[in-house]
């Protein structure tokens, strides 16, 4: 069941996780996925649109963020130019977290299962 | 100050649109409250009624700082805050309502055009924010 949370207010960790390995581990054979069930990854866009200004949208992906003037600005020109570009990853949850800040500051933003 | 005098009239405007029509029903507010998951009702569904009140509220209060510091010559981080988040919206309804291409002077607006006073509005708008983001930018 999903819980309602504020926007302002981060996610708690999900109740779901499973163990990730974090060593490396050296087999014969690969290592066996159906013990670690993964989180499906998904992915936050945000689109071009044609009424934000770039240096709006340089400035709202360093407070959201905390990237620095120029990881904010490339990622500024990537969404220009490209038309969309993927500002960030991770759980269901923390992406609607992304999501909704980011529909806080007036940008277009949506969401969708990385492939 | 002629300036102050325009701003003074927005936030309430921005205010009675927000609070006064149906958000779904009110194509110039869709830039406010875009579909998460523009592919997939249920979700999109789920995903505003999780968030809608809170960002219906965020904007709401940052009207309500903009009206209280309407008249100041200085404003706080926070106050600038949220005069850009104000702004910003009123950009984000005034730009769809009036339809806004990227770059403004591919427009040719003549005399006796309808949108010639919006336009106006618009382009002081993203002027002044401008100035805003350059000011936060710099704390």
């Amino acid at each position: 069941m999903r819980r309602p949370y504020g926007v302002l207010m981060p996610p708690t960790a999900p109740v779901e996780t499973a163990p990730v390995e974090t060593q490396p581990v050296e087999v014969d054979r690969p290592i066996d996925e159906t013990v670690v069930e993964p989180q499906v990854p998904w992915v936050v866009i945000v689109w071009n649109d044609p009424i934000n200004l770039m240096s709006y949208v340089v400035f709202v992906f360093q407070k959201l963020f905390g990237y620095n003037r120029d990881k904010a600005t490339k990622l500024m020109l990537d969404v220009h130019q490209k038309g969309k570009a993927a500002v960030s990853h991770g759980t269901r949850e923390k992406c609607e977290f992304d999501v909704a800040r980011l529909h806080a500051h007036g940008l277009w933003a949506t969401m969708q299962k990385e492939r | 100050m002629a300036e102050r005098d325009v701003l003074r009239t927005l936030p309430g405007q921005l205010r009675e649109l927000l609070t006064g029509t149906d958000v779904a029903a009110e194509p110039d507010l869709r830039r406010l409250f875009p579909p998460a998951y523009p592919d997939d009702p249920e979700k999109a569904a789920e995903y505003d009624g999780m968030v809608r009140d809170d960002l219906m509220a965020g904007r709401l209060s940052a009207i309500e700082v903009m009206e209280r510091t309407i008249d100041s010559d200085k404003l706080s981080e926070d106050e600038l805050l949220a005069w850009l988040s104000a702004i910003n919206d009123l950009r984000l309804v005034l730009g769809t309502r009036l339809d806004v291409p990227e770059d403004l002077s591919e427009l040719d607006v003549r005399p006796g055009d309808l949108r010639a006073e919006g336009l106006a509005l618009y382009a002081y708008l993203s002027i002044f924010e401008e100035d805003a983001v350059a000011a936060l930018s710099r704390s």
